[in-house]
């Protein structure tokens, strides 16, 4: 098995989820999934096939709309955008998030930034990625304090978009509308399940035995410790520092997962 | 038309809706120490989209009564610890939303018209704290389909800052679209900008196509560094251990003090 650092799987997780778009937003400061979009983009264009363009928001290099803050959304809006990532102070087992605060609202207990364009994003972009790295029962709750932007909707709502995977620091999950709720698709290398039901505060389905997620191949790998750490240090210079800081540092001690 | 920043300040009036950019797009810093010198309060904040630095120091000298915004953080530096206490006390009207509401309510207020459809919202508690969005059906649709109306937003004073104005009072917003915006639909705008240039941004194609005209710019103030610690693009980049030094200083209110005597002493 290679040796590979935690955030290379999750960042090949991003890249095969997204799988099949044209065009990808990322947030600001989301390293990971700007990793993950650069990756499949990197590979999409190896192997010949059509591109992939991505807009990251804030980015003056990999960012191409020109009419202002409200173009994504507009674009969003029409369909043009096909794939997205949110996270969530909170986030819940029927893909609720909450970025606004713990308690009561309006007077939270901790308030977080808010709800930026998730109540708009999450309805209209097809393939929204919820991504939070850590996997534990206060960010998983049973239900958010606040609804920023719903998982479901009701009947008769205009939604051409919504949750389509999960990814955090311990698994994959796959968001089933039919049921209302997560399925665990992998388990991270060196985790559990009983690891992550125990750090999860909602019920989810599983396999009895969950496969572990699949690990980048030797030519992902060389990839991404090439041109995609290179392409991201343009935007996310101490995040790309850290990863090669990481990765040498596994190399100089081989044959452990850390 | 042209002024100076102290001024401009002066036309900022108790209880006033301010608009002011997200913090990539041109925030004038340089406006807000002069705000926090003149004490004006009660403002009622409107972030195009989101907001930073600027509003907090804006609440944490006091100034604020209300906040309308889809977030306010100081982004890598981490939360924005005066908004987040007042908050927590209680001390400021929170209008939570999100960032395509506050682009339509400015669309509805561009156009003179009453309000913008929107899509999403429903179902969020966004939505349920906003009595004043109501959701109607889609007339046009056969179906049953409900639809948002964000009414038209219209600020009294929008506040922000360019790389450059010429002396006809045009200012230079390049792609920050958001900044026209902005001014489209507020009664006055007050612009600090890098530098002042003879020559009128309109005469060239290749300027105009990026220039917000001067019928809707009120004032100008000329402030080399005006956007600092923040960056101005294509100008200079944001100063991040500044903005970090910022956000652990005032996570007390003694620290936020400190701090902001700190600058005033700077620009004495």
């Amino acid at each position: 098995m290679e040796n590979v650092v935690p955030r290379e799987i999750l960042i090949a997780s991003i890249a095969r989820l997204l799988d099949g778009v044209r065009h990808v937003a990322v947030g600001a400061s989301s390293p990971i999934p700007a990793a993950g979009a650069m990756l499949l983009r990197a590979q999409k264009e190896q192997a010949g096939q059509p591109p992939v363009r991505i807009s990251i928001l804030g980015s003056v290099e990999h960012n191409f709309f020109t009419n202002g803050s409200t173009e994504l959304f507009d674009c969003a809006g029409q369909g043009r955008i096909d794939a997205f990532f949110l996270g969530g102070g909170q986030i819940d087992g029927q893909g609720n998030i909450n970025l606004v605060g713990i308690g009561e609202y309006p007077q939270s207990k901790v308030r977080w930034p808010g709800s930026f364009g998730s109540a708009y994003l999450y309805y209209v972009v097809p393939r929204v990625i919820l991504f939070r790295e850590e996997h534990t029962p206060r960010v998983f709750v049973d239900k958010v304090d606040f609804i920023s932007a719903p998982g479901l909707s009701e009947e008769g709502v205009y939604r051409t978009g919504g949750p389509y995977a999960l990814l955090t620091g311990m698994g994959l999950f796959r968001f089933d509308k039919e049921k209302r709720g997560f399925a665990l698709e992998s388990v991270h290398p060196g985790r559990s399940l009983s690891d992550i039901r125990g750090a999860t505060g909602f019920e989810f389905d599983h396999a009895a035995e969950p496969r572990v997620t699949e690990l980048p191949d030797s030519e992902t790998l060389s990839l991404l410790r090439g041109r995609v750490l290179d392409e991201l240090s343009e935007t996310y210079p101490e995040f790309a520092s850290q990863m090669r800081e990481e990765i040498h540092a596994l190399q100089a001690r081989p044959k452990s997962i850390s | 038309m042209l002024s100076d920043i102290r001024s401009m300040a002066g036309l900022v009036q108790k209880g006033m809706k301010i608009a002011l950019p997200v913090d990539y797009a041109g925030v004038s810093m340089a406006m807000t120490s002069a705000l926090i010198e003149s004490g004006v309060g009660e403002l009622h904040i409107i972030c195009v989209p989101t907001g930073g630095l600027q509003v907090d120091q804006l609440v944490g000298a006091g100034l604020v009564a209300t906040v309308e915004t889809s977030a306010v953080s100081l982004g890598e530096a981490g939360g924005a610890p005066r908004f987040n206490q007042a908050v927590k006390d209680g001390s400021i009207r929170v209008l939570d939303a999100t960032c395509p509401a506050i682009h339509a309510g400015l669309m509805a207020a561009q156009k003179g018209a009453p309000f913008m459809p929107m899509r999403g919202l429903i179902g969020s508690d966004i939505l349920r704290f906003r009595p004043d969005w109501p959701v109607i059906s889609n007339p046009l649709s056969e179906q049953d389909d409900p639809v948002v109306l964000i009414p038209a937003l219209t600020p009294d004073i929008a506040i922000f800052h360019a790389p450059m104005a010429d002396r006809f009072g045009n200012v230079w917003i390049g792609r920050r679209r958001e900044l026209a915006a902005m001014a489209y639909a507020s009664r006055q705008t007050l612009v600090t900008v890098e530098r002042i240039t003879d020559e009128n941004l309109l005469a060239s194609e290749m300027t105009a196509a990026g220039t917000l005209p001067a019928i809707y710019v009120d004032a100008i103030a000329l402030s080399p560094g005006g956007a600092r610690p923040y960056g101005l693009w294509g100008e200079y980049a944001p100063d991040a251990a500044e903005i970090r030094r910022y956000a652990s200083a005032a996570k007390t209110q003694e620290g936020f003090a400190e701090y902001m005597s700190g600058q005033r002493a700077e620009i004495a």
